[in-house]
């Protein structure tokens, strides 16, 4: 009876203890959004969230603090990311689902979890020895290498293994009687991917694209090395309106990462709202790929 | 016909295409750092510490090691809280016999879901906010670790899950019909079971701690001397590599370093993969 | 399990226990434990490198003696050891004045001087620039190099970022009230500056002396060259100092380690790495 009363109070006690830890991911998160908001405040009462958010010069010496620049820097270059790494993903994806034999498969698929595995300041160092030199040879005045270009390429090889491994698994999901149905109707094997599988996993690759999306926003160290780190509106550097990848720009995460440790006062605080900004903008993009996945779930 | 054939061709043509794309990016990248790094490393790499000032000579023996106590103590910190939130989440949800344990799993996976996108920069920041000025506990191991921990137990809970949800319906069955209580089946017929993929997550983790950098650029300091306390700032491999391709102009030892990164990320992957087919084989 | 898990978290309890137990021990004497007294240095990259240098002969001469430096940055330097979370700050700037109303009890050492070198790619040929032309060049206002003697060529001018010990001394020292131009590359760090200079043409930016080598040139400002010579005598006008902060006067292990800075040993190290002694 004792042995069971103390089987059954720690059964009690291990339920709780598991609730706790449970939760302890959610506290985490309200803490940083405690602490980051917290830390931000002052900037934005001091500076209005508006004016902040619409501000274009970033001078924390002259106490000008608008994020406008680095909010189109980051937009910017995972567009340019999403442009190079998602045609190249999906299509490895289909490659691996539906076309590669075994023996291949097994050599593309960790080749690409690898690709996941190298720490970004390798992809940083890369950029910065290859990249850049190779980008500078594009012939356009002011063209330093470093800016948005040499980003995008970096980014768009580190959001690939993402998009592609995610998509992958959103093809093979599809039912194999959408397949067998298919070619039982006379289509070929590439009418049966584009018209059949790719609608069928369409939520999936969307909500792996929106994720790959959140990744590229997030990254900070491999941007710092390539991308210049200028405060300024990315705009053409000739006539040619795609030189504005030739622009040199700052990421929401570069400007904490290169600034945080000289920060005082407002400055400190004008980037913990650049952190707000960044969480919430990312928190967008993921609960979209969250909602997106759900509504194809139905 | 034809015309179907035609356009099947060129289509497949561009998935090879893509595959093999992916393969080279993957191979050019690691063969050009592995071709640039490895003739500067020696024994001597591995054994001895950088030395001060802007030659950056010496190895990184530190860093291998400040590298180590990252891992261990973030783990520490991060598998009891993952593993037991994935336990939580796979095993006390399935009986949501009343409306208040479901409202709990809903919350936490909510929690869980929301981490696992949060950037380390941020993670970083809240680091440097709570950890480093707050707490004043300085830049330490300490404050970098708890700061890392947030970022892998979103790893070890996703992993740790898969794993237990792995382990057949009929283990849990038979041990509760034997008797025993949920928490009873749970440690002693389930967690023995779901252990290798448990491992992979580790595995997996500490891999990501092993590549992290933004976090530890703003919570560990970056002094490159062999840490003697949780309370000692430190320097990873990772951020080792950052320092040397930005504050000097030791290229060769940043390529260096980032080779034995490399070579370790790949050591790593190959082992979660042999576990995963270990566990795929049974 | 369950004892595991709670051994844990009384583990984990028991370090944050002791850890905030550690700080504000009054004045800045160093951390003994084990026989061993180590002093932790934060702040400014700048004097980083000269620090780990200086603290490597330290250790050699006392082995009791660890000293760990960590970056950060001039600012953290001084916010660190005005809150004692480290025994020294290192900062490349002068002591602002709202840092020294913050918290008077800090005391600034000088260790060493520092030029600030204004360099260009190699490959450019205008060897002198004023100082009201290189105002005009940082602020944007010059944007080719014929426009100061030289070859027809777009200028791109590299900065380090806003907040830099370095950035700052350049700017109380040379932009007077002009502002470094937008279009500026932002590195933050001397060592990418030192790259971005040597491998971009046409580059422009400012650096360190102790960061000058032969992959960037230096130009004469108002006719004399960046050198510890001219600094000394007093014709290079880009000068900084290089200061140690500590909460209150040194004692122990910490004032020694400043004394050995500031002695024959420790200067002669200063001098070999490119900087000016005092």
């Amino acid at each position: 009876m004792t042995s069971g009363s103390r089987r059954t109070g720690l059964e009690k006690t291990m339920k709780t203890v598991l609730l706790v830890s449970a939760l302890a991911s959610l506290l985490i998160v309200l803490l940083i959004f405690i602490f980051t908001m917290k830390g931000a405040l002052p900037a934005f009462r001091e500076l209005g969230v508006w004016e902040m958010l619409s501000g274009t010069t970033w001078r924390p010496g002259n106490g000008e603090f608008g994020i406008l620049a680095m909010i189109a820097g980051s937009g910017l270059v995972t567009f340019g990311a999403v442009l190079i790494g998602v045609p190249l993903a999906l299509g490895t994806a289909v490659f691996l689902s539906e076309i590669a034999p075994g023996w291949i498969v097994k050599i593309v698929r960790p080749s690409i979890e690898l690709l996941a595995g190298i720490p970004s300041v390798v992809y940083g160092l890369f950029g910065m020895v290859v990249l850049v030199p190779l980008v500078r040879e594009i012939p356009a005045p002011g063209n330093a290498g470093f800016g948005l270009l040499s980003a995008s390429i970096v980014l768009a090889v580190m959001v690939l293994p993402t998009i592609a491994s995610i998509s992958e698994f959103a093809i093979r999901s599809v039912p194999g009687g959408y397949r067998e149905g298919s070619l039982a109707l006379g289509a070929t094997k590439w009418e049966t991917v584009s018209r059949v599988l790719i609608p069928a996993a369409r939520p999936g690759i969307i909500s792996a694209v929106v994720l790959g999306l959140g990744r590229a926003l997030g990254e900070t160290i491999a941007m710092i090395m390539v991308i210049g780190n200028s405060v300024i509106l990315p705009a053409a550097i000739t006539g040619n309106p795609l030189s504005i990848f030739l622009s040199r720009a700052r990421t929401l995460t570069g400007n904490i990462a290169v600034e945080i440790s000289y920060a005082t006062g407002v400055h400190e605080s004008a980037l913990f709202a650049t952190g707000v900004v960044l969480f919430v903008l990312i928190m967008l993009v993921n609960s979209s790929a969250g909602f997106l996945l759900k509504r194809g779930a139905r | 016909m034809n015309k179907r054939n035609f356009s099947q061709n060129m289509a497949f043509g561009m998935f090879w295409l893509a595959g093999i794309v992916s393969v080279l990016i993957m191979a050019f990248v690691v063969g050009y750092i592995m071709v640039k790094g490895l003739p500067g490393i020696s024994l001597d790499f591995f054994t001895t510490s950088p030395r001060g000032g802007l030659s950056c000579d010496g190895g990184i023996y530190s860093t291998i090691v400040t590298t180590f106590y990252m891992i261990v103590v973030t783990l520490v910190f991060a598998t009891p809280l993952g593993v037991g939130t994935a336990i939580y989440l796979t095993e006390y949800s399935s009986n949501t016999d009343n409306r208040v344990a479901g409202r709990m799993v809903s919350i936490a996976r909510f929690g869980v879901d929301t981490l696992a996108g949060v950037p380390s920069i941020i993670f970083g920041l809240f680091g440097y906010a709570l950890f480093v000025t707050a707490m004043n506990l300085g830049f330490s191991i300490l404050s970098a670790s708890l700061a890392g921990a947030c970022l892998i137990i979103p790893v070890i809970i996703r992993t740790t899950e898969e794993a237990l949800k792995a382990v057949p319906a009929g283990y849990r069955e038979g041990s509760l019909a034997l008797g025993a209580n949920r928490w009873e089946t749970t440690w002693k017929v389930v967690l023995p079971a779901a252990l290798r993929g448990i491992s992979t997550g580790i595995l997996l983790s500490a891999g990501r701690i092993v590549s992290e950098t933004a976090i530890f650029f703003v919570t560990l300091g970056g002094s490159y001397r062999v840490p003697h306390s949780l309370m000692s700032g430190g320097r990873t491999m990772a951020l080792h590599v950052y320092y040397l391709a930005m504050e000097t102009r030791a290229f060769d030892k940043a390529m260096s370093t980032a080779a034995v990164l490399v070579a370790l990320i790949i050591i790593m992957n190959l082992a979660i993969n042999m576990v995963t087919n270990k566990i795929a084989a049974k | 399990m369950k004892r595991n898990i709670s051994t844990m978290i009384f583990l984990a309890g028991l370090t944050l226990m002791g850890a905030c137990g550690e700080p504000g021990d009054g004045t800045s004497a160093g951390t003994e434990s084990g026989g061993i007294v180590e002093i932790s240095v934060v702040g400014s990259t700048t004097v980083q490198p000269l620090a780990e240098l200086l603290s490597e002969s330290y250790e050699a001469i006392d082995p009791n003696v660890l000293v760990t430096v960590s970056g950060g940055g001039s600012s953290v330097g001084v916010k660190s050891a005005a809150e004692q979370t480290a025994d020294i700050g290192m900062a490349s700037r002068e002591i602002k004045e709202s840092e020294i109303q913050d918290c008077p009890e800090i005391v600034v050492h000088t260790i060493a001087r520092d030029g600030i070198a204004i360099v260009a790619n190699p490959d450019i040929d205008v060897d002198e620039i004023t100082m009201e032309q290189a105002r005009e060049i940082f602020s944007g206002e010059i944007t080719d190099w014929s426009e100061v003697g030289g070859t027809a060529g777009m200028i791109t001018v590299a900065s380090r970022e806003e907040g830099s010990g370095t950035r700052s001394a350049f700017e109380d020292l040379v932009m007077n009230d002009a502002l470094i131009s937008e279009m500026a590359i932002l590195q933050p760090s001397n060592g990418a500056i030192r790259t971005t200079v040597a491998t971009t043409p046409g580059c422009i930016a400012f650096l360190s002396f102790g960061y000058l080598d032969s992959n960037t040139k230096p130009m004469a400002v108002d006719g004399a060259l960046p050198t510890a010579e001219n600094v000394s005598a007093g014709s290079y006008p880009v000068v900084r100092p290089l200061n140690m902060v500590t909460y209150g006067e040194p004692t122990g292990a910490v004032a020694e380690w400043l004394d050995f800075i500031v002695g024959e040993d420790g200067q002669a190290i200063v001098a070999a790495e490119g900087y000016i002694p005092i």
